[in-house]
């Protein structure tokens, strides 16, 4: 029988996927088709979405941007007569597409099942080995696990980049020390804003997620373990609410796990909102039921974490490695990626990372790539470059503690310690492509204004210093901008740098220093001439209607405020004292016939 | 009351889960009342200033009733790079509220998100659990029609 799978993860259900899941249901009824129907996650072609996948035949094809209409002859066509429709295609087997050099240079580890397999049923998990590297785990000493962890040289994915085989040991030999079992968390609270690479991984594959907190546990002799998940992503804490259960009910998890003296138990916590959550201290706070609030770092987690306990921290993409670096062993995994792991897992950034790809792109979504490919590679041969024949100006790594990078950076190979050198970072693996109608300033007004609202409070240097900075970059933006303005912020993002208790303190002002450092000229225009080079902010340009305009009147029916003014067929006009600068008539105009300068 | 002692016993009154079982009156009530966090106190016996101190920390939690309907509008950083500041504003301007703010029939609570993690369809706007993709300020009035 024939089978059609439906992309569902939260961007599939945005782009609209679950109506064409009901519709190719109604369909299948109502014609009484013998085609199964089936459910799976985001295989990161968001840009496609929504994404329709029939299995026949003559193979497995991929088709993209679906709506009903095409659902009704993929079915008539393809599914019931196997006569797949070419020009749809976005991935099949033997047909090369426009879309296949999205897939060239990438190679998933981590998101290896994702848009493959259906998430809310552990045995299409199990059916891809799922669970075997547990059950291999199981047969080996815990010491041994933890050397081959280190041999591979991973990572925390989470943006840290600490050796996670190396957390590991450390956490073993202070709870030998203390006499204590340790705490296993998994740090699910994705809050970087143009990041969600976590989500689509417990959304389309939470049981390999749950599979290496599995064996983390059990190499480090835990036997509690924590999820923290952000509330913002409903979706994927239904999904690993469901994959918890399903592998209880397997012998998965619980008491004497597979018939062995291990056992395990997972709780869930959910996030209330609070960016700084996914810093460690501040998780484990909100864990026991307090604000998040960070604590200094001298007390180490592995030593005193979660109810003071030794507690390893790890990232969701971090767990998601796990099991296949056990299954196809650590040496095969350090040769992936840049730089030398082998006696040191400092040496370089071993294996792939999953960045989530969006902004100014062709194509946009969710890819995973080996360390040490360059950000042109990423930005050119698979976002597809800049749409409508724009210029690139920077891209984006890190989150709001990141930084921005220009042109003159796009051969720069991205790994841990590449980025950390340029001023940005890897951070968890957001990747924001900004076009030259990006102000940089603004971005990092942007940042500034995200961090003052999510700075916990609790050190000076970071709550005022942000607070600072934002009135700093107010005023750049709004016309009244000062000499001196750039020494000024100079200085307090120096001060913050050094004396800031946490980490998000000590990387808040990367957004301004980055910016600053590749694109002084910007801050300059806006300071000197008053100007905002890429019509950005509001204060520093005008809408004007130039002479393009055909006199359609659209532009004036839509105004919120009516200051456009003109006959029908005749030129418009803007008032400028009435205009609230909204953009609306730019974005209704047909004729390209407002000018934003 | 009833309710309120049902979700903490839903969490067996455990200290550490006070998050959780005010996420869950926020949720049920629209807000999370004082009364609310009184009992929390009184089963648990964690200080009602400490609960106090989360209600006004996490962005989930609110002290006054929210709207019918939640409107977020994501402004993570793909989003305002493609234009969320003016779709905010917009929606700001045909509900004739603020930013944060619920309007005075009570029906829609208008609030920013950072972020909603579907940034490959930026601009995002969410209605209660719905996401809706590829966002422009012309679809705000028929968008406002489906949610009345």
């Amino acid at each position: 029988m024939n089978k059609i799978k439906v992309g569902l993860a939260s961007c599939g259900i945005a782009a609209g996927a679950k109506q064409i899941q009901e519709y190719i249901q109604n369909e299948i009824k109502d014609k009484k088709l013998s085609i199964a129907l089936e459910e799976t996650g985001c295989i990161g072609m968001c840009y496609n979405e929504p994404l329709v996948e029939v299995f026949s035949d003559s193979g497995q094809w991929l088709y993209g941007n679906v709506t009903e209409e095409k659902a009704e002859k993929i079915i008539e066509h393809h599914a019931q007569n196997d006569k797949p429709i070419k020009e749809w295609l976005v991935k099949a087997e033997n047909i090369q597409t426009d879309d296949d050099s999205y897939f060239a240079k990438q190679l998933k580890i981590a998101s290896r099942n994702c848009g493959i397999i259906d998430p809310t049923k552990i045995d299409d998990y199990i059916s891809t080995g799922g669970y075997e590297s547990l059950k291999k785990a199981l047969k080996t000493p815990p010491q041994d696990i933890i050397k081959e962890i280190i041999t591979s040289g991973i990572r925390g994915r989470g943006g840290g980049g600490f050796p996670t085989g190396v957390k590991w040991e450390s956490a073993v030999i202070a709870a030998k020390k203390k006499g204590e079992k340790p705490i296993i968390v998994c740090n699910a609270d994705e809050g970087d804003p143009g990041a969600f690479m976590d989500r689509n991984l417990m959304e389309s594959d939470p049981h390999t997620v749950l599979e290496g907190l599995i064996i983390g546990a059990y190499a480090i002799g835990a036997e509690e373990g924590y999820i923290y998940i952000r509330r913002e992503y409903p979706l994927a804490l239904k999904r690993i609410e469901s994959a918890v259960k399903q592998a209880q009910e397997k012998g998965f998890l619980g008491q004497n796990i597979l018939g062995s003296d291990f056992k395990l138990e997972i709780k869930i916590h959910r996030g209330a909102g609070a960016f700084v959550c996914g810093e460690s201290t501040a998780l484990m706070a909100s864990m026991m039921g307090k604000a998040g609030e960070p604590r200094a770092k001298y007390i180490h987690n592995v030593e005193s974490g979660f109810k003071n306990k030794p507690t390893v921290l790890n990232n969701v993409e971090t767990f998601a490695n796990i099991p296949v670096i056990l299954e196809k062993g650590a040496k095969w995994f350090a040769e992936i990626g840049s730089g030398d792991v082998t006696d040191n897992p400092w040496g370089g950034s071993s294996g792939t990372k999953v960045f989530s790809l969006v902004g100014n792109l062709e194509r946009t979504g969710l890819i995973e790539v080996p360390m040490g490919i360059t950000l042109r590679e990423i930005v050119y041969d698979i976002g597809g470059g800049i749409p409508k024949g724009r210029k690139f100006k920077a891209i984006q790594t890190g989150g709001p503690s990141g930084g921005c990078l220009p042109e003159s950076h796009l051969d720069l190979e991205v790994d841990f310690d590449s980025l950390t050198k340029a001023g940005s970072m890897m951070g968890s693996g957001g990747m924001i492509v900004m076009d030259d109608k990006t102000c940089m300033v603004d971005v990092a007004k942007y940042f500034i204004t995200f961090l003052k609202g999510e700075s916990c409070g609790k050190c000076t240097p970071c709550r005022e210093g942000l607070i600072a900075l934002d009135e700093i970059l107010t005023r750049i933006t709004k016309g009244k901008g000062k000499e001196g303005d750039i020494e000024l912020m100079d200085n307090i993002c120096e001060t913050m740098k050094i004396a800031s208790l946490c980490e998000l303190g000590k990387s808040a002002p990367n957004p301004v220093l980055s910016t600053i450092k590749y694109f002084r000229d910007e801050y300059e225009a806006h300071i000197k001439d008053k100007k905002c080079p890429a019509g950005v902010c509001k204060e520093l340009i005008k809408y004007k209607v130039n002479d393009n305009c055909t006199g359609c009147t659209i532009c004036a029916k839509n105004c919120p405020v009516d200051a456009i003014s003109g006959k029908p067929k005749e030129m418009h006009f803007i008032d400028q004292e009435k205009c609230i600068k909204c953009n609306v008539c730019y974005e209704v105009c047909n004729f390209d016939a407002i000018t934003v300068k | 009351m009833a309710n309120i002692d049902k979700i903490i016993d839903k969490w067996n009154a455990d200290p550490d889960y006070v998050i959780e079982m005010m996420q869950d009156i926020q949720d049920e009530l629209r807000h999370t009342p004082r009364e609310a966090l009184e009992q929390i106190t009184k089963r648990t016996k964690v200080p009602l200033a400490r609960l106090y101190h989360i209600a006004t920390f996490y962005k989930s939690f609110s002290l006054t009733p929210q709207g019918i309907h939640k409107i977020q509008v994501c402004t993570g950083t793909a989003c305002h790079v493609k234009g969320a500041p003016n779709i905010l504003d917009a929606f700001a301007r045909e509900l004739k509220t603020e930013i944060g703010e619920t309007t005075e029939d009570g029906k829609y609570t208008l609030d920013e998100v950072r972020c909603l993690g579907c940034c490959s369809l930026a601009p995002v706007v969410m209605i209660n659990d719905d996401v809706y993709g590829n966002f422009t300020t012309k679809k705000i009035k028929s968008l406002l029609e489906k949610y009345k």
